[in-house]
């Protein structure tokens, strides 16, 4: 899976629960997901839980942490799909 | 004491079993509706009772009404038909749903019996499964008591006391009680109350193995509720909600709002489970005491009741239920007015039950007519002793009524009961120092 897959299908997975519609349009590696999409912070939860769902992996609440922008996340992802 | 606010509904939302949303349910009313169907699910899952009164709106477009950041593994169909229902009532109202400021004046009292079972069933699943970490974000709103009071805020963001009241079967007309008192006290000008219960087989279950569900007419789901009949024997669990906008009379006419009655008083009381109270039956004494409580508190005098929507399940309790109404108002065969009961079109709502049936008497007040008691066609003898059978209408009627006295009775020996009037007027305007 590339860079851009990995992207597009958090794009999806985000969208329900940004509260910033309009920031989606400038939805890039920089995008801030609680600052820029005004995410509650509850529904990172459900975000982490889609994401493993969707890409079939486990993210450990350390590395959930560390997810604070597209940047992070995808990083994170690449890192654990290169693992499997 | 300064003297009391008078307090109106202004607005209404229903989903019912016969009919979603107001203009559904009124039709259903006039045409004597049934909302029963056979309840394959039950039946599957060996139900002695295989007929229920579900809303019929499916799961799918049920979800619709929940915010998206909520609706992934969503499963609490009340808290959708309670939310369904009170934005309803609040647009009905000519209120703004998802307005720009936060509104310290009006609150929410919007009571259930339990949080979603089917949800509070997936969580236990969910974490014996040894994935606790697996429940998602939704799952407290859902599993909470005021889970329905918390999305209807999410909505309407309301400042003043917002919360859920539970009271069994009494939760609806308890919830009408609580809000209106709010109002009448000067301390909120505007209340959204109403109540809600699940449908379905987990909600239903534990009135099953009771035997107290009607288990002989799942061929005939029609004829399945029989209030105030002979061979009543039993109750259909239905399901929905019913919402009412409640304002101060000077609030709402100072907005120039449409008027559809007046909660003119109430009472609410237990029977102690004790003197033939208990778990599941009521203190008659009680029950008499909360009906002269709430017609001393509405200032009205028995004679100037015209019609009772009463609690009437359809068992063995109905004839007692009617004794207690004749001796607590001292009518008797010749002055006992019109008595009916929704049940016998919708089933038994549980903690909606209250609220759907005060929007059924406030469309009946507004529009003259009055719904019938389907499958009532032979009373039962002890109800005959108390109320003359032209007092019981089979069918709807136009009905010329301004006072209807509504009951409802629950699990744990509690009552709630209220009295409304149609409209208001100048002329009608009571002391209620």
């Amino acid at each position: 899976m590339n860079r851009k897959e990995i992207t597009d299908k958090l794009y999806n997975i985000a969208r329900p629960y940004v509260q910033q519609k309009e920031a989606l349009e400038d939805f890039s590696m920089d995008t801030d997901l609680l600052r820029d999409l005004k995410i509650n912070s509850a529904n990172l939860i459900d975000i982490v839980l889609d994401v493993e769902d969707e890409f079939g992996v486990s993210i450990e609440n350390a590395e959930m942490e560390l997810m604070i922008n597209v940047r992070s996340v995808v990083e994170l992802l690449e890192n654990k799909l290169d693992a499997k | 004491m300064t003297n009391k606010q008078r307090v109106v509904v202004t607005g209404m939302g229903v989903v019912a079993p016969n009919g979603v949303g107001l203009q559904e349910f009124t039709q259903a009313l006039r045409q004597n509706k049934s909302g029963l169907g056979f309840d394959s699910e039950l039946k599957k899952f060996g139900f002695s009772c295989q007929v229920s009164g579900r809303p019929p709106i499916s799961n799918e477009d049920l979800w619709s009404v929940i915010p998206e950041s909520h609706r992934a593994a969503f499963n609490s169909t009340g808290i959708a038909y309670g939310l369904m229902a009170g934005l309803e009532a609040w647009r009905n109202a000519g209120l703004q749903v998802d307005p720009p400021t936060r509104d310290p004046d009006s609150g929410i009292v919007f009571g259930t019996g339990v949080s979603s079972v089917s949800k509070t069933r997936e969580v236990a699943y969910t974490i014996d499964e040894g994935k606790v970490r697996r429940l998602r974000s939704n799952t407290v709103p859902q599993t909470m008591s005021s889970g329905v009071a918390a999305y209807l805020s999410a909505r309407l963001h309301l400042g003043n006391w917002v919360s859920s009241n539970s009271s069994a079967c009494a939760t609806g007309t308890e919830s009408i009680l609580l809000a209106a008192r709010r109002i009448q006290s000067g301390q909120a000008k505007r209340m959204l109350a109403g109540a809600c219960s699940d449908a379905g087989p987990y909600i239903w279950g534990p009135f099953d193995a009771l035997r107290v569900l009607n288990r002989h007419h799942n061929d005939r789901a029609d004829e399945a509720s029989r209030p105030l009949a002979s061979d009543a024997s039993g109750f259909i669990p239905g399901a929905g909600a019913g919402a009412l906008v409640l304002e101060s009379l000077d609030t709402a006419k100072a907005r120039g709002a449409r008027i559809y009655g007046e909660i003119l008083g109430g009472a609410v009381n237990c029977g102690g489970q004790i003197n033939g109270g208990t778990m599941t039956a009521p203190n008659p004494q009680a029950v008499q005491e909360c009906i002269i409580g709430a017609v001393k508190d509405a200032g009205v005098i028995p004679s100037e009741i015209e019609l009772i929507n009463g609690h009437l399940t359809a068992t063995a309790m109905d004839a007692l239920e009617v004794q207690n109404w004749a001796r607590a108002l001292e009518y008797d065969r010749n002055t006992f007015p019109v008595i009916h009961s929704l049940k016998s079109l919708i089933g038994h709502t549980i903690a909606a039950a209250g609220a759907i049936e005060t929007v059924a008497s406030l469309i009946g007040l507004q529009n003259q007519f009055v719904f019938g008691n389907a499958n009532a066609d032979i009373l039962h003898p002890d109800v005959l002793e108390w109320v003359d059978k032209s007092q019981i209408p089979l069918k709807s009627l136009s009905f010329p009524h301004q006072t209807v006295i509504k009951a409802n009775f629950g699990f744990g020996d509690v009552n709630a009961c209220i009295v409304i009037r149609k409209n208001t007027s100048d002329e009608q305007k009571r002391n209620h120092g």
